[in-house]
């Protein structure tokens, strides 16, 4: 118990920190690699509270996929030469820093004053439908249901999936001048009397080749 | 203080959430960085429905933590491609620097 403890202060001040170094620090190079630390240790939690399968998507889905593609883009980008300024460089009479932190503050207290003062429904535990059985393991329990009842919120997702793909593409595309490329389409439809040419030639005088 | 229970798992997302609204009304300097602000919100959600789901012993909570990964998944590769098409047009992604729609 007392490791148990012990781990989750170490893995969520961590998680803490690098959130808050996500957001102040200067070179956004910096912030995908401290958002990629975040996530590490987000799902070092989820495995230690015995949600091995979501842990491990985790790291799957954001590390591998979510964070690299943020790092492509901002070294893509050429964004990391504003050093040197901290949220603003030109300090235009602005004050939303102020504000901005007071009203963060002011929805961080609302959310623990909720988080105090909550309690569940009395008929809450009867009314749960899926109830975690300690047998299975939590990747197969959550296979049992994934194809079963939610088989229609899956196939919805990866049709989410597969028009993000397609609009990703189509609003990245773009035709540029001056690239040679193949055309099947050409190559395929030559015909013999466009590609050979005879010719009877006469002797001692040769072909004339025009290009 | 040394068991953990629902609520430091609650206190932690609150935190993460806190954090990432915070990034998203400071950040001056770049677009992608509020991107990753909105991810650090959903990570702070999915945190809240995984603890619940543990606590209260239901597993729909980890079911629909699949389905706020794909839709963020989905919603970063698009933010991203909006990003570098911006980029490609106006040569600037600084939030000041933003301002076609007058906003």
């Amino acid at each position: 118990m007392i490791a148990h403890s012990v781990f989750f202060y170490i893995f969520s001040l961590i998680a803490i920190v690098s959130a808050v170094m996500v957001t102040v620090s200067k070179n956004t190079v910096h912030s995908v690699f401290f958002l990629i630390l975040d996530f590490i240790s987000i799902s070092c939690l989820f495995i230690m509270i015995g949600a091995e399968f979501l842990g491990m998507i985790m790291l799957i889905v954001y590390v591998g996929a979510v964070a690299v593609l943020f790092l492509f883009v901002v070294m893509m980008l050429n964004v990391a030469e504003q050093k040197g300024q901290w949220f603003s460089s030109r300090w235009d009479g602005g004050t939303h820093i102020p504000i901005g932190l007071l009203v963060s503050l002011i929805i961080f207290f609302e959310l623990i004053i909720v988080i105090g003062g909550w309690k569940y429904k009395p008929d809450l535990l009867n009314s749960l439908s899926i109830n975690i059985s300690s047998e299975v393991t939590n990747t197969r329990s959550i296979g049992n249901v994934l194809y079963t009842d939610y088989i229609l919120l899956f196939q919805i997702s990866g049709m989410i999936l597969l028009v993000a793909m397609i609009g990703a593409i189509v609003l990245t595309y773009r035709k540029r001048a001056g690239v040679k490329r193949q055309s099947y389409v050409k190559q395929i439809s030559r015909e013999r009397n466009e590609g050979v040419d005879l010719v009877q030639a006469e002797k001692n005088k040769g072909v004339k080749i025009d290009a | 203080m040394l068991s953990i229970g629902l609520g430091h798992y609650l206190t932690l997302a609150a935190i993460i959430f806190t954090i990432g609204v915070v990034g998203i009304f400071l950040n001056r300097k770049n677009v992608i960085v509020i991107l990753m602000s909105i991810e650090l919100i959903l990570l702070a959600v999915n945190i809240n429905l995984v603890a619940f789901s543990i606590f209260i012993n239901d597993l729909s909570g980890q079911i629909f933590t699949l389905f706020i990964l794909t839709v963020a998944a989905a919603e970063a590769a698009i933010g991203l491609a909006i990003i570098v098409v911006y980029f490609r047009n106006s040569d600037t992604i600084r939030v000041e620097e933003i301002k076609n729609l007058k906003g």
